[in-house]
């Protein structure tokens, strides 16, 4: 029902700490972000594709999830061989655009940079229970509670924001508007989403400090958030493979750092 | 899958009978909590004997003295000068005008008026002595809407919530949670999703979510307001249940006296103008207020909101068969089939039709597809197979014209044919219907006799829908806005429009509102502008999602009167109800509708 | 503050001094916002890439001007909630749902999110969290856009040229000053009309104006 439906199974994928999925995610982008060159994009793409096998999603729904980033990563490309840093030979040049032997490396780098970076997210994600997440960032990563069980919370409300926006729709046609301007009736039917959410807001917050929330009392946990060897191992592995991609960019001599 | 029934009017147990125990799901057997309880060798009764023997007290005392409340940026008071002492383990049902301030007292005693920022307190407010801020945990608080109060995502973890805020040890948090569960009589998995729940199953989780606190006081405002019957003796009885097994002091808000009267000890009154109008036991208050109370939209036990008098004039003398197979049929199904998308059919089979003049009542279990079936009927949502077709008397077409958009099957007066045959009917059909909408406008073409294909605006005069949630059909800042949306979009010129938004608006009472954001109405208005802003384009037909829901008898008493008279003038009316006294007053047909197999629903 | 000017009593209860302590339906609405506002971030992830194309066709670095769609959340939290840290816990709820839902930006969409929240929440604490009114709403928007396109082509673009860059930037800017800083403005004023910011002061400043321009 909600888009927010985290993919279940019984791997061990599932049992997997969300934490460490961010932290892995995290480390992974941060080794992938100091340069802009194919080899280490090239390098973590092939490492990462060795753990999508096991990372509890099938074909389809790993290619349903991360479509945005298959746009997204050529035409990342096609800007940077249009606009990147000229270098080498030109080959073409028309105002701003400049497109050289340079632009067509960066582009290269540029997209399968976006695709390392932004797959094993989606992957990673995809199996993030989001209760379990909260869960996590408040017991493991000692965020304030407040705060993360507020966002937890809010969450719940989006599969009630999705019938919301079924009936507008409908509404909007019973009452004879249905055919015109399609922008504006965008605008009006997100506004009065937002004025459904805002109250529902309302109410959700007062039943949620009728119940104790936002007191002065220290809280408790009923489930405890664990993060054992398997968690450590995920972030290693993140950690493995963004040093490997960077180091062996390095070794090659292909490394282009992005500051400096 | 479907039984129609002729609704005899003027029998059965009036508008005010007793709730159904019809139950919607077998899981709830809140009945048994309290049977068990009395024996005295369950867990629920165990949990009772516990709360007892570890609550400091047995229940917390209630007392209001000169006490005030006024939102901050209002010039007028919620509540004022008000005295009040409700003693430890009482039960009190609260009741008063709508207006009279009874939500707002509620949640000062539940400590969630807000600080001093939110509004200006008068006079002092006490939970067991202490102030209601310092008491939270001792007073829980259960609210109406289902849906805006399950803070997360797993029930367990929901009914846990307050525990977890309270600081509980967490071994101590789960077999709270048990005995809550059972107390509410909830038998369901701990990780089973909210969001999977009926609306009586997320109010008992509230309920429970609000024990598992030990609390001394039990508040609750309006639980029952949004539920269907079955919902409204689920959690009647889950709370009958609790109360019996324990001691804490019990206040309830609720405008359907007769639910709570088996429960309750002592009624309170609230008085608009403040204070409290009348205080006692129930019997004493509803003997000597009553009338008062009925007159201020309270539903009163022996009180009929029509006083008597039929909503239909038509409806004096029963109509014989011929005479109603004389009004013109204006819309007619065949094996219809409905769903939100192909994917998920709700109910299939359905066979009736929609005459000038007559009511027909949508019945059956919550998610049986009844509103599908409506918004189907009122051509917003497609159907999902057999047919669905407007005959000239509501198209306005010549009569040829609908020959003409079916070409094979000429007469669409002959019941659909069976088997494969039937199937290829069908598909033809939806294509035709897909063919049609895509062709927009009409342009002076033939309407054509799908509604589900007629532009937007055509819908207008044929078919008016009025949604559930009047907030969904709000599309403008004013309520003079709302009612004039219809007219221009059917291009009426300006003296029209002026003509039809007093009459309409004087009609409802709204001439004193056209200025006001219809976000900013009360319930009762908001329903009565959700039906105005229809009625204005004057629609041959008109479908109706649940318009009772949450009605007090008074606003519920005009609704009925205007779509009574609105059947006298020959509307056809099509109405998804759980509402008896409705269907009674109404009613010259009833659907029962009922889940298609294998549909999930 | 106002220790000197004695005011009449009504007066003074209807204002009382703001606090800057977050209360439980200040979470919960930023909350709400931020996840209303990742669900609409996307929907545009999803559909920006056509205008975005558009754009830098005719200007490249010309994109970014529709950037400032991401950043409305930020900014339409700090001008509700007026607490300090709303803009930037807004942002990141929303950047935080949209990566959940899945986004080409990875688990960087979240250091988005914070960057760009920082930008706008820069600017509602330069006016000590006591002023809420248009200009400081574009404001707002203009930090968030400088935010977002300084990070950008630091992140994502380091590989462009110059004069790329220094477009980039400059629409972000311009953009991002309309889109989330007037739009929310504008967005607030009408949700305040409706009685869904009663909790608020930014809901009853609007209406308590407008019953008096009734009255």
């Amino acid at each position: 029902m909600s888009v927010l439906t985290p993919v279940r199974g019984s791997g061990r994928i599932y049992a997997v700490n969300p934490v460490a999925k961010l932290a892995a995610s995290l480390l992974l982008s941060l080794f992938l972000l100091v340069t802009v060159d194919w080899v280490s994009a090239l390098v973590a793409l092939v490492l990462e594709s060795v753990l999508f096998v096991w990372a509890g999603l099938g074909a389809r729904a790993f290619f349903r999830r991360t479509a945005a980033i298959w746009i997204a990563a050529p035409l990342a490309g096609v800007t940077t061989v249009l606009y990147g840093l000229p270098s080498g030979v030109a080959y073409f040049e028309f105002g701003l655009i400049h497109v050289t032997e340079g632009s067509v490396q960066l582009a290269l780098a540029s997209a399968l940079r976006i695709l390392a970076i932004g797959l094993p997210a989606v992957v990673l994600f995809a199996t993030i229970d989001p209760t379990d997440l909260a869960d996590g960032l408040a017991q493991v990563v000692k965020l304030p509670s407040r705060f993360v069980l507020g966002a937890l919370a809010a969450l719940r409300l989006v599969g009630l924001f999705l019938d919301d926006w079924r009936q507008l729709e409908l509404a909007r046609r019973a009452r004879g508007i249905g055919d015109t301007g399609r922008l504006r009736r965008f605008l009006n039917q997100a506004f009065a989403l937002l004025v459904l959410s805002l109250r529902r807001g309302s109410k959700l917050a007062t039943a949620m400090e009728a119940r104790g929330f936002g007191g002065s009392t220290v809280r408790t946990w009923a489930r405890p958030s664990r993060f054992g060897a398997g968690d450590w191992m995920l972030v290693l592995i993140g950690l493995a493979i963004g040093a490997v991609a960077l180091g062996t960019s390095i070794a090659t001599g292909s490394v282009n750092f992005v500051l400096g | 899958m479907t039984r129609v029934t002729r609704v005899a009017r003027g029998e059965g147990s009036g508008p005010l009978g007793a709730v159904p125990d019809a139950r919607a799901e077998p899981s709830g057997p809140a009945g048994v909590a309290p049977a068990a309880a009395a024996r005295g060798t369950t867990p629920a009764a165990a949990a009772g004997a516990e709360l007892r023997a570890e609550g400091p007290a047995a229940g917390a005392e209630l007392r209001a003295e000169g006490w005030g409340w006024r939102h901050a940026g209002r010039a007028e008071w919620a509540v004022r000068g008000l005295d009040l002492t409700i003693a430890p383990g009482e039960r009190v049902l609260l009741l008063g005008a709508s207006g009279a301030g009874k939500s707002t007292l509620v949640h000062a005693f539940a400590g969630v008026l807000g600080g001093s920022d939110e509004g200006e307190q008068e006079g002092s407010l006490t939970v067991g002595g202490r102030l209601p801020a310092d008491s939270r945990g001792l007073t829980g608080l259960v609210l109406q809407d289902p849906d805006s109060q399950v803070a997360l995502a797993r029930i367990g973890d929901d009914i846990a919530f307050g525990c977890e805020n309270l600081g509980v040890p967490r071994d101590e948090i789960w077999r709270r949670v048990d005995e809550a569960m059972e107390a509410v009589g909830l038998d369901l998995p701990l990780d089973r999703p909210t969001s999977a729940l009926s609306g009586g199953q997320k109010q008992r989780v509230a309920l429970a979510g609000v024990l598992a606190m030990r609390p001394e006081v039990v508040l609750l405002d309006e639980p029952t307001a949004n539920l269907d019957p079955a919902g409204v003796a689920e959690v009647r009885d889950a709370v009958a249940a609790v109360v019996r097994s324990s001691n804490s002091t019990f206040v309830v808000i609720e405008h359907r006296v007769d639910v709570w009267l088996d429960v309750v000890d002592r009624v309170i009154v609230l008085d608009p103008g403040g204070g409290v109008l009348a205080d006692g036991d129930p019997a004493t208050v509803l003997r000597e207020r009553g009338a008062e109370l009925a007159r201020g939209g309270v539903w009163v036990p022996g009180f009929d909101p029509l006083q008597g008098r039929p909503a239909r004039q038509a409806a004096a003398a029963p109509a014989p068969a011929a005479a109603t197979d004389a009004r013109p049929t204006l819309l007619a199904t065949a094996d219809l089939a409905v769903g939100r998308t192909p994917a998920a059919v709700a109910a299939r089979g359905l066979d009736l039709d929609v005459a000038r003049a007559s009511a027909l009542a949508l019945t059956g279990p919550n998610g049986a597809g009844k509103s599908t079936l409506a918004l189907t009927i009122a051509g917003l949502l497609e159907p999902l197979g057999g047919t669905l077709r407007a005959r000239p008397a509501l198209t306005g077409d010549p009569v040829p014209a609908a020959a003409e958009a079916v070409p094979p099957a000429a007469d669409s007066d002959v019941p659909v044919a069976e088997g494969p045959r039937a199937r290829a009917d069908e598909r033809r059909h939806r294509r035709e219907v897909r063919r049609a909408r895509r062709r927009g406008g009409t342009h002076g073409r033939a309407l054509g006799e799908h509604p589900f294909a007629w532009p937007s605006r055509e819908l207008l005069t044929r078919i008016g829908t009025v949604f559930q949630d009047p907030e969904h059909q709000f599309v403008t800042g004013t309520v003079r806005g709302e009612l004039e949306v219809a007219l221009r979009a059917l291009r009426l010129d300006a003296a029209e429009i002026d003509a039809r938004v007093t009459e309409v608006a004087g009609r409802l009472r709204l001439d004193g509102l056209l200025t006001a954001n219809p976000y900013t109405l009360s319930g009762g208005e908001k329903r009565r502008l959700s039906v105005a802003s229809v009625l204005v384009a004057r629609p041959a037909v008109l479908v109706l999602d649940e318009p009772t829901f949450g009605q007090d008898s008074r606003t519920w008493a005009e609704l009925v009167r205007l779509l009574g008279e609105q059947l006298d003038r020959g509307t056809a009316v099509v109405a998804v109800t759980h509402d008896r006294a409705f269907i009674e007053a109404l009613a010259d047909r009833e659907l029962e509708v009922r889940p298609a197999e294998g549909s999930g629903a | 503050m106002h220790s000197t000017i004695s005011k009449p009593a009504a007066a003074a209860a209807t204002r009382p001094r703001p606090t800057l302590k977050w209360r439980v339906v200040d979470i919960v609405i930023a909350s709400v916002i931020g996840v209303a506002a990742g669900l609409i971030f996307w929907v545009w992830n999803l559909t920006y890439s056509p205008f975005s194309a558009g754009l830098e066709a005719v200007l490249p670095g010309l994109q970014s001007a529709i950037g400032g769609v991401w950043l409305f959340a930020g900014v339409l939290g700090g001008l509700i909630i007026r607490k300090p840290g709303a803009a930037i816990y807004t942002e990141l709820v929303a950047a935080t749902v949209s990566a959940l839902v899945g986004t080409q930006w990875g688990v960087l969409t979240l250091e988005a999110g914070l960057v760009q929240g920082l930008g706008a929440e820069l600017v509602f604490a330069l006016f000590l969290y006591g002023n809420y009114r248009a200009y400081v709403a574009v404001l707002a928007g203009a930090g968030a856009g400088l935010a977002m396109g300084i990070n950008d082509i630091v992140l994502w673009y380091p590989a462009l040229g110059g004069d790329f860059k220094t477009i980039y930037v400059i629409a972000a800017v311009v953009g991002a000053s309309i889109v989330a800083g007037l739009l929310s403005w504008l967005i607030v004023r009408a949700l305040a009309s409706t009685g869904a910011l009663n909790r608020f002061a930014a809901g009853r400043e609007v209406t308590a104006r407008e019953a008096s321009a009734r009255a």
